[in-house]
Order: C-alpha cells, then structure tokens, then sequence
C-alpha cells in the first residue's frame, strides 16, 4: 500500500482533483464503450421481435378479413339464388 | 497456412462469423474487464508515487492504455478499410463501422485525461505541441469516417469512402509515435520501448503492463461483439436472423 489511510488516498497528496476527475472520465469512458453495443444488440432483438409480432398480426388480420369476405360472398351469393 | 487459408474464406461468411465470435467476445471481455481492474487498482493504491509529480502521475495508468488504443483502434480501422478496398470483403466493412465510435470514446479520454494531467505537471491544460496536436487530428479521423458513412447514403459507396479515410488517415499514427522523438515536445518519450528497459521501476510499469494487456482484452471483446451487432443489422431480412429472433422471443 502506497498509503496510510482513507484520508491520505482520497487527498492524493493534493492532487485528488486531477487524479479523481480523471479516473471518473477514464471509467464513464470504459462504461460508454461496453454499455452502448450491448444495448444496440438488445435494441435490435427487441425491435426484430415487434416486427415479427406485428407482421403475424397483420397476416393474420389479412386471413381474417379475407374469410369474412368470402363468408359475405357466400351469404349474398345463397341470398341471391 | 491451409488453415489460415480456410479461416479467410470462412470469414467472407457473417454468419459464421458471428456464431462463432460470442463466446470469444464475452471471454476476451471478462479477461479485459478483470486486467483493467487489477491495472487501475494497483497503480491507484498501491504503486510508489513519482519523487517529482507525486500522485498526480497515477493519472498515467488510464491515460497511457487510453492513448495506446486510440492508436490500435486506428490501426485495426486502417487494415480493415485496406482489406474492405482491395477484396472487398462486407465482414471488413462492418470492423470500420463498429471500431470508429469506439475510437471516438478511447481517443476522447486519452485527450481528456491527458489535459488534467496536464495541468498540474505541465502548468496548462493545452499546449498546441505535436504530440497533442496529431492526437486531437486522430479524434477528428474517427468522426470524419463516422460522418462519412453517414453522409452517403448509398451503404456501398458510403463504406468505401470511409475505408479510403481510414487508410489515409493511418499516416497520423506514426507521426503521434515519433513526434515526442522528432521535435521538442512538452510530452514525455515512452515508457515503454521494445528495444530498451522502460524507464520506471518494476512496481510502477507492472500495473501498466497488466492494465495495457487487459485494455486490449477488452477492446477486442467489444469489437467483436460490436461487429456482431453489425452483422444482424445488415442481415436482418435473412432466414438465419428470423429464426434467431424467433428463438429469442419465445
């Protein structure tokens, strides 16, 4: 250990404002570089699935609207006859 | 060589590559996480402090793997904007796009970090001296190829403008190295030199040493992971990423 106490490491022999500002800049920097592509890469997976749900949806949407339209075609269709 | 040979076709593939790069990225990051940790610690607490700056000179154990992977960062860009050139591989493309922000934040800090230190070593937290000043051009490098992929938005010709930049760009690399040799300089000569003892004494270089190794454990886990993300993005309409969605959401 390079230092006797609590105090005299956080004094840093005066110089704590450098050294303390530094290492908080230096780990936000480490922080910036891992966080932000595990958040793209969660973001993307994220957003991916939502497509897929809203694509099912519209399928099945589509499939829906289609049968009641036929189902209307057939009614008129015997409504007529 | 054969094997190298098979690596290089293998990896004209994004999808081997990325299957087969997350388990590295997530071991090479946890090593880096760890080394970096040990590096900061130790030169924080429990390194001697300098005879002549005191502890202000711990500030050293961030800012100098900070500035040496500014430069590695620039380097890996370079090679992978050469490669992108020559064989037009897409894989090399996606390194230029996932190194350069990376490059942003590691050649910030290094700047940053060197400024305060500056201040109470040098008396001034700039000086417009060769060293500082060839930095500051590697800063704007990385948002010139940033800007440049966002500027063009045809992703083709977007790439290979941004590829030219970081090839071109790499001339600044040895201009930063020897401008501490080449003119009279407030920066200090390197620590550390390959062909000659460093200039500091085993308990002050060693925590160096380890914090340097882990820093490039841990830029290499997050470019990988980060080349990984690009990989998806560009593949996204493909039936291997659709099934990976899938399986991610049930």
């Amino acid at each position: 250990m390079s230092f006797d106490s609590w105090h005299d490491f956080l004094y840093m022999g005066g110089h704590y404002p450098f050294v303390w500002s530094s290492y908080a800049i230096g780990v936000l920097g480490i922080v910036i570089t891992l966080v932000r592509p595990l958040r793209a890469r969660r973001r993307f997976f994220a957003e991916q699935a939502q497509q897929l749900r809203r694509q099912s949806n519209a399928s099945q949407v589509n499939s829906q609207s289609n049968n009641s339209s036929k189902n209307a075609e057939k009614a008129s269709a015997s409504g007529s006859s | 060589m054969n094997a190298l040979k098979r690596l290089w076709h293998r990896l004209g593939s994004p999808r081997w590559f990325y299957e087969i790069s997350g388990p590295w990225a997530v071991g090479a990051l946890i090593i880096g996480l760890v080394g970096i940790a040990v590096g900061l610690v130790w030169g924080l607490a429990i390194a001697p402090p300098d005879y002549l700056q005191g502890n202000s000179f711990r500030i050293m154990y961030l800012h100098v793997p900070f500035a040496i992977l500014s430069q590695s960062c620039y380097i890996t860009m370079g090679l992978a904007g050469a490669v992108l050139l020559i064989w037009r591989m897409k894989l090399a493309d996606m390194v230029v796009a996932a190194a350069a922000p990376i490059g942003v934040v590691f050649c910030s800090v290094a700047l940053l970090t060197g400024s305060i230190w500056g201040r109470p070593t040098w008396g001034t937290w700039w000086v417009w001296d060769a060293r500082t000043t060839s930095t500051l051009v590697l800063l704007f490098l990385y948002f010139g190829v940033i800007a440049l992929r966002q500027a063009i938005p045809r992703e083709e010709t977007a790439g290979r403008a941004a590829a030219i930049l970081a090839v071109v760009g790499v001339i600044d690399i040895p201009i930063i190295k020897y401008s501490v040799d080449w003119w009279l300089t407030l920066h200090q000569t390197s620590t550390f030199k390959l062909t000659s003892a460093p200039s500091m004494p085993p308990e002050m270089y060693l925590p160096l040493l380890v914090g340097v190794l882990g820093f490039y454990a841990f830029f290499f886990g997050v470019l990988l992971f980060a080349v990984g993300n690009e990989v998806l993005v560009r593949e996204r309409r493909t039936q291997w990423v659709g099934d990976l969605v899938r399986s991610r959401a049930s």
